[in-house]
């Protein structure tokens, strides 16, 4: 008899810690944003899509050395360039990025010597449709000097 | 009307969970024969998200298999990276900078701390108490946001590198590390008052399904389901690794054997971890992050090398067999939770659907982790 109504009281002794801390996280400063109103600043080492870097004319600084493309584990780097007339080096045309297949491994930005490639801080990428993650950084980086 | 169906005394049907079940916390399926309400026969049928790790392993240079481990054990991925740099390093013989091996550590611990609060916020969600979830995810936001801002991922973590780390730690993280170890031994004691202390709770995993320590050696099983059933194993301490030497902390040891202990054995490692975390800041050398001499292709010489480390799960080893060239022969990766998950089909016969349930939650299983 005595154990039934110990048990009773330890039942809701239970349901009584249980209740005063939900009560006490009732009123404790809120953790979350609501998203697409707020958002939080991304760290300076988020490692987002990968982004061609401008030099100081705005203009790419890939030399075509293709290490990128040799180092990614997914083969997602795609480069392409042409040698214009009265110029030594050639000149970049095509530097395309498939995103579908990307993992962020950061391995092409640590293949590159030159500094042209670096993380962008992009995370808002939603589509229906997989040609939209068939990312043109070239382009990206001219409507960027734009 | 149509007529209640009457079943035989012995008839039993078959129970299909899975594969898209909340409850197998991934894409799992059992096939379960029950009598009644009681579980007859048991089967776990693994394999729907096989992506063919160790194949790829083989196909990719040393470096381009770095990202991979991450994507096993999504929760405590760190600890998978430590085992493939370090095996690399052993084949290779590469030597590793002190304040590297220490930030390995501290972010591997870091990350042990996430995955078990995760691990047992599933778990008690899944016996039908959603707040504590909430309460640990908390927390959990907390250690990711901290190595988010080092390693630039929140959980597909790419940080070690062959020799070293990726980059190096910074005050502002030390900082937060520091002021995360009071507060979440703060938390720890919300948790026992919340749950551990909890009569329901109590009541529904005290005694839930046995496992015997023969069964534990019988099927595999490691890390916080073998400790729970008595068998004292923990590879930071039987095979140290590492710097894990140097470190004073305590491998938790329950004998009951039932999911409470699993239970416990998991809150306990949370307390040591903060141990080793809070010793490892205290310690941390100067210096660089990288060898000086780090070489830029990774050829280790022929050979067959192993390496086991102690993740969230259970004991992960790895097995690198190197014939030369740029890609290795054979790359065998040991997962602790396809051991754990293999003793399910045998222990769960004869109770009912929801402790087998429970158990089965208690297991903290990973599925990409089986199905490596
Ligand atoms: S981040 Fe990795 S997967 Fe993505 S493009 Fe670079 S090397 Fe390839
Ligand atoms: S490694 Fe750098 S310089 Fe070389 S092709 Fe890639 S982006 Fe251009």
């Amino acid at each position: 008899m005595i154990g039934y109504f110990q048990e009773i009281f330890t039942g809701l002794w239970s349901l009584f810690v249980g209740m005063s801390i939900s009560f006490k996280e009732f009123f404790s400063p809120v953790v979350t944003v609501e998203y697409p109103y707020e958002t939080v600043t991304m760290a300076p080492r988020f490692r987002g899509h990968i982004d061609l870097v401008p030099d100081e004319n705005g203009a790419t600084k890939c030399v075509l050395c293709m290490a990128c493309e040799r180092a990614c584990p997914s083969g997602c780097i795609t480069i392409e360039g042409e040698k214009k007339e009265g110029e030594k080096k050639k000149t970049l045309t095509l530097y395309q990025l498939d995103f579908t297949r990307c993992s962020l491994c950061g391995c092409c930005v640590e293949a590159c010597n030159f500094e042209a490639i670096d993380f962008s801080k992009e995370y808002n990428l939603a589509s229906t449709r997989k040609e939209d993650f068939y990312f043109d950084l070239l382009k990206r980086l001219q409507e960027k000097r734009q | 009307m149509s007529e209640p169906i009457h079943l035989l005394p012995d008839e039993t049907f078959v129970l299909n969970v899975g594969p898209q079940h909340p409850a197998t916390h991934g894409v799992l399926r059992i096939k379960m024969r029950m009598h009644g309400e009681y579980v007859a026969e048991a089967e776990t049928v693994l394999g729907y998200i096989h992506r063919m790790h160790e194949k790829m392993g083989e196909l990719k240079t040393y470096p381009q298999f770095l990202m991979n481990l991450s994507r096993m054990d999504y929760l405590g991925a760190l600890a998978y990276c430590h085992g493939h740099v370090l095996v690399v390093e052993k084949a290779s013989g590469i030597q590793v900078p002190e304040r590297a091996e220490y930030i390995r550590v501290i972010t591997v611990e870091l990350n042990r701390i996430a995955s078990h609060l995760f691990g047992v916020g599933s778990f008690v969600m899944d016996l039908g108490g959603f707040s504590p979830l909430m309460y640990m995810l908390q927390d959990r936001e907390y250690i990711l946001d901290m190595l988010e801002a080092v390693t630039g991922a929140r959980l597909t973590y790419c940080y070690y590198r062959f020799g070293g780390l990726y980059n190096d730690i910074d005050d502002t993280f030390i900082a937060r590390a520091r002021a995360f170890i009071p507060r979440c031994r703060e938390s720890l004691k919300k948790y026992h008052r919340l749950i551990t202390e909890n009569i329901i709770f109590r009541k529904r995993l005290e005694g839930n399904v046995y496992l015997s320590s023969e069964m534990c050696r019988k099927y595999g099983a490691t890390g916080g389901v073998a400790r729970a059933s008595g068998i004292n194993f923990d590879v930071r301490k039987n095979e140290p690794y590492s710097v894990y030497p140097e470190f004073n902390f305590e491998v938790p040891v329950f004998t009951e054997g039932d999911s409470m202990a699993r239970y416990k054995v998991k809150m306990a490692e949370i307390e040591q971890s903060l141990r080793i975390i809070e010793q490892g800041l205290d310690k941390l050398p100067d210096g660089p992050i990288m060898p000086e001499k780090a070489p830029k292709i990774i050829k280790p010489p022929a050979g067959d090398y192993y390496q086991a480390v102690e993740t969230s799960k259970g004991s992960f080893g790895i097995r690198l067999v190197s014939d030369g060239s740029k890609n290795p022969y054979r790359l065998k990766l040991r997962s602790p939770s396809y051991s754990n998950v293999s003793l399910f089909d045998e222990a769960c016969v004869g109770s009912m659907i929801m402790d087998a349930m429970a158990f089965f939650g208690s297991l903290d299983l990973v599925v990409p982790e089986i199905d490596r």
